[in-house]
């Protein structure tokens, strides 16, 4: 049994006393807003690796615009743009390895394209389509819809990891809302005592549809939560690429070492929830405003320009590529085939039951005796 | 060997731990002490504590922990405490164990054994005596497994661990140790989805499952009808083929289950026999269940459990049109 009470812990009828007022959290930071850094702190990435941060963000920017106008289009089903986020998407993603799993929430499109994850089927994802889970799974990732669920898995899924003493890890990403759930808390409580290689990645956007951070905790931080599960906590600005990739590669490397991290990264939505929302509804634009003078691509930029390293980047023609980068993705996705009623069944089970077997067979009948069912369907709208 | 219900198991864990390196049990309780019925007993032993791992008192944690590692291609049998305290992770089992080989279209699956025992008559607590076997087998991708015997439960818990799919197996704690049976040794499995006939008979087709099968063979006896007996064993998938066959032969059903009637399992049943035989019916199905109320305090608990003679009157009615 580990010792409980350390001999020099004090006592009397004063301690054990803690409140919020002892802990004081910082944030992580490398690249100041005005694009100035902190020279030692930069992480050990080369010119070219420096660069392709960039592109990645502005990959991100491009994706999350080309996607909500798809949807106006109605193209998509719906979609929750990381607008703003992408420093803190971008960062995280970039410090993911080899064979680790990403288990995600749906707003952190690079992480998922940084997995090897397509354009493509990021698009058919948003469109409903099922074997977009199929492609994601191909490359170790998912994204659950139902917020937090996805956290006892992914301490689950490490505990596999530590079992077979492999050297990835599962890195969750989530909300702020998320953090209020039952599943946040016994996940991470499960994890530290397992002590498996799991990295908590909190993007705390300040807002849970339309419910911002004061009325999801009270507490100052949401990092301080790890210190009660006895694991590590680290908060970083989450506009600052550099010191959100660096906070994920220490997490990384902690997880790897038996000890699992939460990462808070402090950032801003700058977009709606989803396409569905209006956050006119539930916000000032004042505080927008003031988000977005903080914007992490243009600190990116001034970091990059500051060590000489932005006269080679060419931000038009980035865009112009991954547009048309988005544009194939999103042929390709036109192209792919439509499913038929039979997927609605197929895979629930290895093998499907015979009850399964009947009302497959008995909707076939019915679709072939009853044309106007089909005719029916094929008129509802798809996007 | 003689066996209960809880040595068998016991005994299947043995077996599966042993044939097979990836099976993983994990729950509170379940290494140290080997679980509150002693249902892991030595398994931590025989095993070690990286394969039998007792965990926080977290249901969520364990369900879901368990859907991770199979995910990750580990076999693991998840031990929730008691029945009732399985609502927290049911989400669990909804929102991710129940769909993932569905969601990513085969490439992922989540071969899994969440066993806990349910069920009322043992004077517990409250929490501690239900039966919701009905809401579980409503959650599509889900199979749901009840034992009834010794034999089965060992041979239904080794192909429960070997299922490709997650399999809620549910142990009757009430006829846990009741009485002892041979059971083979070994490794023999007995096919989840195959109900069993226990009793031929001409006049009568009573289904019932888990601890309402001894009530059930009691009115039975009692009652000293030709009646034929089927343990459905397997809540779902639903072995329809049995009990249609054995009503198309006696045109006369009774359905025994102590969880509550609205929406129950017993319901399904009568919509089945509706779908395939309700020509051969000489009378309505009758269902002899629960109330749609919790199960009473212990004190008054024996008002709610159907009993010997409840079946009895179930059966007598249908005999009586």
């Amino acid at each position: 049994m580990a010792e409980r009470e350390p001999s020099e812990s004090p006592t009397g009828p004063q301690a054990g006393r803690i409140s919020q007022a002892d802990i004081e959290v910082g944030r992580a930071r490398i690249v100041r807003p005005d694009g100035s850094h902190d020279a030692d702190a930069v992480p050990d990435l080369d010119d070219q690796q420096l660069q392709d941060l960039y592109r990645w963000m502005v990959l991100e920017r491009t994706f999350d615009e080309r996607m909500v106008s798809l949807q106006r289009r109605g193209e998509l089903g719906t979609y929750a743009s990381g607008r703003g986020q992408e420093a803190s998407i971008v960062g995280s993603g970039y410090a993911l390895e080899g064979d680790d799993w990403l288990l995600g929430t749906g707003r952190e499109a690079a992480a998922m394209l940084l997995r090897g994850v397509s354009i493509r089927d990021l698009v058919l994802f948003w469109r409903g389509v099922g074997d977009a889970a199929k492609f994601m799974a191909e490359e170790n990732a998912m994204i659950a819809i139902s917020i937090g669920s996805q956290l006892p898995m992914t301490t689950g899924a490490a505990w596999g990891m530590a079992l077979d003493d492999a050297e990835s890890v599962v890195a969750a990403y989530f909300g702020d809302g998320a953090t209020s759930t039952g599943t946040f808390h016994e996940a991470l409580n499960f994890a530290g005592v397992l002590g498996v290689p799991a990295v908590f990645f909190c993007q705390n956007n300040q807002y849970a549809i339309s419910t911002p951070f004061e009325k999801q905790t009270r507490a100052g931080t949401l990092a301080q939560r790890a210190v009660g599960y006895g694991i590590e906590g680290i908060r970083v600005d989450g506009n600052d690429v550099l010191a959100v990739y660096e906070a994920m590669r220490e997490a990384r490397a902690l997880a790897r070492g038996g000890t699992p991290a939460f990462v808070e990264s402090v950032t801003y939505r700058m977009d709606a929830h989803t396409t569905s929302d209006d956050p006119t509804r539930y916000r000032d634009e004042s505080e927008v405003e003031e988000w977005e003078r903080r914007d992490p691509i243009d600190r990116y930029e001034a970091f990059l320009r500051s060590k000489g390293l932005f006269g080679e980047v060419d931000r038009e023609g980035i865009v112009e590529e991954v547009e048309a980068e988005f544009r194939a993705g999103l042929e390709a996705a036109d192209d792919y085939p439509e499913g038929d009623v039979e997927a609605v069944f197929e895979y629930l089970y290895a093998e499907l039951p015979p009850n399964l077997e009947e009302q497959l067979a008995a909707f076939e009948a019915l679709l072939e005796e009853r044309p106007e069912i089909n005719d029916y369907i094929e008129r509802r709208p798809k996007g | 060997m003689q066996a209960t219900i809880v040595t068998a198991i016991n005994d299947a864990l043995h077996t599966a731990m042993a044939a097979d390196d990836r099976v993983v049990t994990l729950g509170e309780d379940v290494a140290e002490s080997g679980g509150v019925f002693r249902a892991t007993e030595g398994l931590k032993e025989e095993f070690g504590d990286e394969r039998v791992v007792d965990t926080p008192l977290s249901e969520i944690a364990i369900v879901g922990g368990a859907v991770g590692l199979a995910v990750y291609g580990y076999r693991p049998v998840a031990e929730i405490q008691f029945s009732g305290f399985l609502p927290p992770a049911f989400d669990q089992l909804v929102t991710h164990a129940s769909r993932i080989r569905w969601r990513t279209r085969g490439t992922w699956s989540v071969p899994m054994v969440v066993r806990m025992p349910y069920g009322g008559g043992v004077r517990a607590l409250e929490h501690h005596s239900e039966s919701l076997e009905g809401a579980y087998s409503h959650v599509p991708g889900l199979k749901v497994v009840v034992p009834s015997t010794p034999r089965d439960a060992k041979g239904l818990l080794l192909a429960a661990v070997r299922d490709p799919d997650p399999v809620l197996f549910m142990e009757p704690k009430r006829v846990y140790r009741s009485f002892r049976e041979e059971v083979p040794e070994g490794d023999v499995e007995e096919p989840i989805a195959e109900a069993a006939v226990r009793r031929e008979g001409e006049a009568v087709t009573v289904v019932s499952w888990g601890a309402m099968m001894e009530p059930t063979t009691a009115a039975v006896e009692r009652l000293g009808v030709d009646a034929e007996v089927i343990d459905l064993r397997t809540i779902a998938p639903m072995d329809t083929e049995t009990v249609v066959g054995s009503v198309e032969k006696t045109g006369r059903c009774v359905v025994v289950h102590e969880g509550p009637r609205t929406g129950g399992v017993g319901a399904e049943v009568v919509a089945r026999i509706n779908d395939d035989a309700l020509m051969y019916l000489e009378a309505p199905v009758e269902r002899v269940t629960g109330f749609d109320v919790p199960v009473p305090m212990l004190a008054m608990e024996d008002y709610y459990l159907p009993n010997p003679p409840r079946v009895a009157a179930g059966i007598e009615r249908v005999l009586s049109v």
